[in-house]
Formats: structure tokens, sequence, C-alpha cells
């Protein structure tokens, strides 16, 4: 109905609107209450134009903005279209971006006439963001293309240096709606976010290869054939001297990679995959070239570049990464660029790093305290779900200290820095070991493994075969050395991993399970050990379960009790007021008072309503028994009498019930930050053999980890907050837990959504599966092997069997892994649900 | 017979235009978003009312 509504006011505007069918005209009054800009329900006498209702000023803006520069049709291109305007968004709070330190690192490209700036803007959406910020410049003079890249959120923007500001360029964008996502981050990363021009190189490599592979080919099939045309020597020399001029790029450029990883596996003295192939391929390319060159033969040009186009093809197939998720973000992406520092009473924005030790900040309800500081003045109730894992706010006093990373609720404070934002205590997780080891990619890989036996058994062949040849006919025995090396080059089998695991990723990447890199995936085949942290991982953020203690409340007294707790922004207020939430209007509240850290009270239709702590209103009524005076409890006066209590118990996500039930095979633990209150229950969810641990702070969690996988164990870790940092960057696995894709989510190696948890045993399932299937394709294509190097060995290796065999092996395994692997995506039901948006 | 010894190069060299072509589209970046730029087709015919401004100038790349 809403949506229906929208396209017909719009016919209105858009008199010439292409559209070829109009919907029936709605007057539904009712709708009307809902803002033509953002959706949101408002009230009828709020701000006006043209016939139509808006919420706020800011979507007003945003609309006459529109209407102005002829850019209506952003709201036919999609009828959600339309941003909130955030309240608490200024645009004069950005000059600090145009300081030269801060403006230097954030924009891609800047000389005296043009600028150019990649922004995260994370509130694009549909199709009618990308149309809008496309034609930015028709709203701003100065302003010239801009580029969106939709998957990653994000918009390159080009603009006049001497013209546009860089912080009116943002103050723009935010008054559209579309604030850039400007973390501290940004500061230390090079100015492209997160582009890398690796995939760039691969194609080129992948191009080089085909271009060279189709054109020998083309070449070879009419000798392969017999045909005439090519049967004098001129042309013969000819057609050799260009296959070989097609094939040197080839080994230069795109096989450049597989050198240098097979040179850095035999300094490891390791016999990697990558071994084999470079012997092979070089031993192809001499032994043609030396073909070529002395006019014996035309070579085996077209099967050289052929295998490393379809080895090629592999790795860009597996390279297939999720780039608009960063799988290695710390702290400094967690906060913000900017904070807004008091001086000398005046308010003004500052750059993180500007901050030092004494300077007075301003912390809004919903920011964040920046680095460890004092509280001046103000209630602070501090949210350190996120760093700490402790579920519930904590109370905080003028002069109380307050760690960085705590998120403020409730109304504003002022505090002041006791230390740098790099020495807080938060900050202070990331000098652990385990975030200062490098990350190297690591050889010790399924495919390696079977290398190693591979490797040595085919050069013994080779070696074995040379002998023989050498005693019965002299003259076959280099050709039979080089045959067996040339055949035996793992081509399917190279092939046959990166495309079963590129195949996982994706049936996973369906399901908003996003793995780094294929080697975590075999990593997670090999799990025994799984540790869980609590808050936001097990238990959702704010879906608690609410039970009320005391006598059954009427209709009306919910009533009251829901108009009193929607004005307050306390998380258990919050909770109370929407499970309260009933058919009727809310009632009018009078003289609400609000004792930050007791509790709320107001005289709500005429009834005195009070509700809060134990302590905070013992002294007004009798009766509080004593089971509830501790925990999470908010307790309801009603005119002077006791009512009873609302018990908030932080509610598991649904069916972790059942997933703990299926993993039982796994050494289960549990590490949260939160007191030991809610032992009992996890106790009964758990079992007896799981082992539960309370009160832990990052550096235990991280040591816990450690100390199990010191006993050999492999362990997966899950959890959410900054506070499992320590613990997922130790563990094998780690598995970070978001609510929304492209939230903030600590260093990790699978991003999951919250809502696939509950999943997470059908994963596990999955991944041994895929590991099970890269064996099974590994058996494939030795079979493949065994038959070319028996005729390799015979010494009959002709160039067409070779043209033949090589890409029927690598194609056959190919399809061998994708179909298999999908095939098992959908028996153990990772595959066949509906794909989730993003 | 001896055309073919001018046939064989050109067609290399026709094949190596197309090469040509497939570099020049890595570089302009095609292949890194191939998602934006099937949304862009659909809002092509949508064109601002009274206000014909184009861009004051070009992208920069690098």
């Amino acid at each position: 109905m809403f949506s229906s509504l929208i396209v017909t006011e719009l016919q209105s505007i858009n008199d010439s609107s292409t559209s070829a069918e109009k919907p029936p005209r709605h007057e539904d009054k009712a709708a009307q209450t809902h803002c033509f800009h953002c959706g949101t329900r408002c009230s009828r006498d709020s701000f006006r134009r043209e016939g139509r209702v808006f919420c706020c000023q800011g979507c007003l803006s945003v609309f006459e903005l529109l209407t102005e520069n002829g850019l209506t049709d952003f709201y036919t291109l999609d009828h959600h279209a339309g941003v909130k305007i955030s309240s608490d968004f200024a645009p004069e709070k950005f000059p600090y971006l145009d300081e030269p330190s801060v403006r230097e690192k954030l924009v891609d490209f800047s000389d005296s006439k043009t600028t150019r700036v990649t922004f995260r803007l994370p509130a694009i959406h549909c199709i009618a963001c990308v149309w809008l910020l496309e034609n930015l410049f028709r709203v701003r003079e100065g302003i010239g293309q801009t580029q969106v890249n939709f998957l990653r959120k994000e918009a390159a923007i080009s603009f006049e240096t001497g013209k546009v500001k860089l912080s009116e360029v943002v103050a723009l964008l935010g008054s559209l709606g579309y604030e850039p996502d400007l973390k501290f981050a940004d500061l230390d990363s090079a100015p492209e976010i997160g582009r890398s021009t690796a995939p760039r190189k691969l194609w080129m490599q992948l191009g080089v290869a085909g271009f060279a592979f189709g054109n020998n080919m083309l070449f070879s099939i009419s000798i392969y054939l017999g045909l005439d045309a090519f049967h004098g020597p001129s042309v013969q020399r000819l057609v050799g001297y260009i296959s070989l001029l097609l094939a040197l790029p080839v080994l230069l450029y795109s096989a450049q990679d597989y050198f240098r990883l097979a040179w850095t596996g035999l300094k490891h003295r390791l016999l990697t995959i990558e071994v084999p192939i470079a012997a092979g391929i070089l031993v192809i390319f001499a032994q043609s070239a030396f073909e070529v060159v002395t006019g014996r033969g035309e070579g085996y040009f077209d099967s050289f570049a052929g295998l490393l186009f379809f080895l090629l093809c592999g790795r860009l197939f597996q390279q297939k990464t999720y780039s608009r998720l960063a799988f290695d973000r710390d702290f400094k992406s967690f906060f913000p660029l900017a904070i807004t520092r008091l001086v000398d009473g005046r308010k003004e924005s500052e750059s993180l790093s500007q901050l030092t030790v004494g300077d007075r900040l301003l912390i809004r309800s919903g920011e964040l305290v920046p680095a460890d500081s004092r509280l001046i003045s103000g209630q602070g109730l501090i949210d350190y779900s996120f760093v700490t894992g402790e579920a519930d706010p904590i109370v905080k006093e003028a002069g109380d200290h307050l760690y960085a990373g705590g998120r403020q609720i409730g109304s504003s404070i002022e505090v002041q820095i006791t230390k740098a934002v790099s020495q807080s205590y938060l900050t202070s997780l990331w000098n652990q070991d385990a975030f200062t080891k490098p990350t190297d990619a690591s050889l010790d890989t399924l495919i390696n493994r079977y290398s190693q036996r591979f490797t040595k058994i085919i050069l013994a062949i080779a070696v074995v075969s040379a002998v023989f040849w050498a005693f019965v006919q002299p003259s076959l025995s280099l050709k039979a050395l080089t045959s067996v090396l040339i055949v035996a080059c793992p081509c399917a089998l190279a092939i046959a991993a990166p495309f079963t695991m590129g195949t996982a990723i994706r049936v996973l990447g369906r399901r908003n399970i996003f793995v780094k890199n294929a080697e975590v995936l075999e990593r997670l085949a090999q799990v025994d050990s799984i540790v869980f942290d609590k808050t936001g991982t097990l238990t959702a953020a704010g879906a608690a379960s609410i039970q009320f203690e005391g006598l059954a409340l009427s209709i009306d007294e919910l009533r009251f009790v829901h108009s009193l707790t929607r004005h307050s922004t306390h998380p258990y207020a919050v909770r109370i007021s929407a499970a309260t939430c009933t058919e009727n209007d809310s009632l009018e509240v009078r003289s609400f008072l609000e004792t930050p850290g007791c509790g709320i009270e107001a005289n709500v239709g005429g009834r005195e309503i009070a509700m809060g702590s134990a302590e905070w209103l013992a002294s007004r009524v009798e009766g509080i028994p004593d089971a509830l005076k501790s925990g999470s409890v908010v307790h309801l006066v009603l005119d002077d009498e006791y009512r009873g209590a609302f018990v908030l118990a932080s509610a598991l996500r649904s069916d972790v019930q059942q997933l703990i039930a299926q993993l039982s095979g796994y050494e289960l633990s549990l590490l949260s930050g939160d007191n030991e209150k809610e032992r009992p229950s996890f106790e009964r969810l758990f079992g007896s053999s799981a082992h539960l641990n309370f009160n832990q702070s990052p550096a235990t969690k991280l040591e816990y980890v450690r100390a199990l996988q010191e006993s050999g164990r492999k362990v997966m870790m899950v959890g959410d907050g900054l506070n499992d940092a320590g613990a997922l960057k130790q563990s094998d696995v780690g598995v970070a837990v978001v609510e929304s894709i492209g939230a903030f989510s600590p260093a990790s190696d699978i991003i999951v959504c919250a809502s696939v948890v509950p999943h997470l045993a059908s994963v596990l399932k999955f991944s041994k599966g895929a590991v099970r299937i890269v064996r099974l394709s590994f058996v494939l294509s030795s079979l493949y092997n065994v038959v070319g190097v028996a005729i390799a060995a015979a010494g009959l290796l002709a160039p067409i069997v070779c043209a033949i065999l090589m890409p029927l092996s690598s194609i056959s395994v190919v399809a061998f892994a994708c179909l298999t692997t999908a095939w098992w995506g959908r028996r153990s039901g990772i595959a066949n649900a509906d794909p989730i948006a993003t | 017979m001896s055309v073919i010894l001018l046939l064989i190069p050109l067609s290399v060299l026709f094949a190596a235009m197309f090469l040509a072509a497939f570099i020049w589209a890595v570089r302009s970046g095609q292949f890194e978003d191939t998602c934006t730029p099937s949304m862009r087709l659909l809002t092509d015919d949508r064109q601002p009312k009274e206000n014909s401004k184009s861009p004051t100038f070009k992208k920069h790349s690098k």
C-alpha cells in the first residue's frame, strides 16, 4: 500500500515518467502519515511541501534539493530510496577534513586542478542511490564525475580543488543522507580503500595465456589434422617461430607466479605443487623451442599455453574473494575519525590523531569514548558489551575512569583524556604476540602434502625410464625423460583444489558465510574444538527474553509501562517498551524524570508510575522479594504500590540449543566477559562435558585458546566483539559474527551473519565434505597422469596425444569438482535455502 | 602458396589487437566491478528535468 502510494504521488511530479502503466490512484489518508522521503511514520502536521509530508527538516531539505536540480526521478527508481537524515548530522562538523595532514591521507589523488576521493557510504542500498550519487555534479557546481561501486558501497568522487573543499563534499553527501563512514583506520591505510592490483594482474596473465593458447591451437589443429596447407617447409618454419614468439610472453609473464612459488617452496625444502608445475613448464618450453629452432618439429607450444591458461583459470576462480568485506580490521576501524573537542567552551570537530592528554571531549549519546579518560560532568552510562563482553551498561559518576571503546548511552557527557589513544587499555591488546606474528601464507596445505609424494614418484619414473631407454634405444632416452616430465605436469591436480574450494566458498557466500580463502576452509575441516563467546554470539544483542514476576498486569497497566519506557533510551527501557507494545495508542506522559543508574518515573494518564532498580525503589515501597534484588531486573511501582518486576535474561539465538546438540562430537567451551549469573542456564545448555568460563578478559580468552592449541587441539573461535579479537586471531579458524554485513568485525578468517550461527554444524560438515571432494579429484587427476606417464615412459608421446589429454583431464576434473561440491552443498543443507539478501 | 606467408602473420596481428583491447579493458578497471554497470544501464534514460549541466571534467585515473 505504502509503496504504491509513493508511485502514485510521483506520477504527479513526473508527468514525463517513462513508466508504461500507471497504478490506480489511492486516496488513503492513513498512509499519508509516512515521510515522503524516508518512509518513517510521522504525524500529519509535520513538515509539508507541495502536498507531501516529511518527518524532519533534513528529509524536506533533500526533497527540495532534488526538486531544484531536477532529480526527482530518485523517488521513482526505488520505492524505498530515501535515507532518513540522522538528527545529529551537522554540516558544519567537518572542517577538520581540510587539515592538510588529514586531507592528504583521505584523498586518492589531488593536484591544483582536480581531486579524487573514495568514500565508503554505508547508506547505499538501491539503484536510486547509484543514480543520485552519479548525478551529484548537478547538485553542486565544481563536483565532477562520481563512480559508485554498489557491492563495496563506495563512491569515487572527483571535484575541482579550487572550487570545492573536501569538507563540503562530505557535508553535501551527509545532507543527502549518505554520510561517509570515516574511521580512524583511514588515516594510516593506503589512500585507495582496500583496492589491490593483484586480481588485475591475474586477469592480464590469463589474457596473455589465452591469446597464445587460441592462436597456437589454431595452427596446431591444421597440423594435427594433416591439412596440406602447412606442408611447405617454409610455412612450417614460420608457424613454428610464430608459436615460439607467442609462447614467450606466456613463459615470461603468465607463468611468473609459478616460478616464484616453486622457488619459495624449494627454499623451505618443500616439494610444493608448484615445483613439478614449474619443472613441467620449463621442460615443455625448452623441448618445443629446441624442436622449432632445429627444424625437427612443431613442439608442444599449444599444450604449453593451454596448460597455463587452465592453471590461471583455476587461480582466478579461487580468487573470488569477498573484497568488499575486510577480514583484517583492528580497533582503528572501530573508532571514528573525528570527535567533538571542547576548547574554551566551544565545540569543534577534531581528528582523533590530533587528540592529546588533557583534552576535554563531548561524548554524545551513541558515541564512543576514544581514549582512556575521566568523566568530568554528566551521567555516564557506558555500554562495554563490544569491548569486554559484559551485557549490561555500567553507570559512571563524575570523576570515574572510563576505558576507551565504551559507547555512551543516554545523555551527553564531558570527559578529559588521561591516556593517548594509542596507549589506552583497549589498544594494548594489539601488542600481544598473536597480533605481531607474521601471517605468511601457509605451505602446509592439502595439495602440498599430496605433492610431496607425487613429485618424488614422478621424478623417479622419469629417471628410470630415461635410464631404461638409454640401454635399449639411446636416441629415445632424452625424449622419454622430457615426455614424462611434460605429461606428469600436475595441471589437473593443481586446478582440482582451487575449483573445489572456489565452488565451496561461493556456496557458503550465498548463505552469508564469508570465508577469507581456501586455506581457511581446509583448516575448518580439521577443527575438533570449538570455543564460543556468549554476548552477541550465542545470545542476541537486544533480543532478550522478558518475564514479569508478580501478579499479571492488565492491558491498561501494560499501556502505562509502555508509555513510560518509550521515553527512555536505556537499553532495558527500550526492551521493555518493545515487549509491552499493545495495539492501543500510548498515553500522555507528564513530569518524566530519569535518574541515571536508578530508574525512571512519571505521571502517566493520571497515575504515578516508577520503574527502576531495587535499591532506588526500596525507600518508597516495601515487599521487594530478595530473590529479585540482583541481576537484570526492573521493578515496577504503581501509585506507591509494588506490582512486581521485569526480569530480563539475555536470549539465546533461536536454534542454539539444537546447534549445541549437533556439535556433540566436538570439545566445546564457552568464554564470557559477563558475570556468573547465567552459569546455571548455560550449564544446562552445554551439558557437563563442556568448559564454561565467565569473567574473562580479552587476554585470558587469548590464553585459553592458546592453551587448547598447545594440548594439540585445532580450535575454532566464534566471537563478535573486540574482546574476542585476540582469541579470534590466535585460533586456527576465527569466526566473527556480525549483525549486518559491512558492520565492524574484528580480524577473523570467516565472517558470518548472526542468523547463520545456528547452522554452524552443517558448515563444519560441509567443509569436511569439500576436503573429501578435493581428495577424490586428486585421485581422478592422478589416473590421467598414470595413463599419460605410461604412454610417455614408453616413448610414444606425440604432440596430439598431449594436446588432447591435457585439456581433457583438466576439464573433466573441473567438472567433477564443481558439480560434486554444488551437490554436496545441497545435501548438507547449505545451499538449498533461499539466498539471503545482503 | 606464398599468400599464406602473409596471411598467417596478419591473422596473428589481428588477434593481437583483441589482446590489446582486453589489456585496455583490464587496466581501465572493467573487471573489478561487474555489478554497478548493470544497474547503471537501467537508469541511462533518466535525464534530469530542466537542467542539462554536464560533468565539468572527466574522471582522472592514476
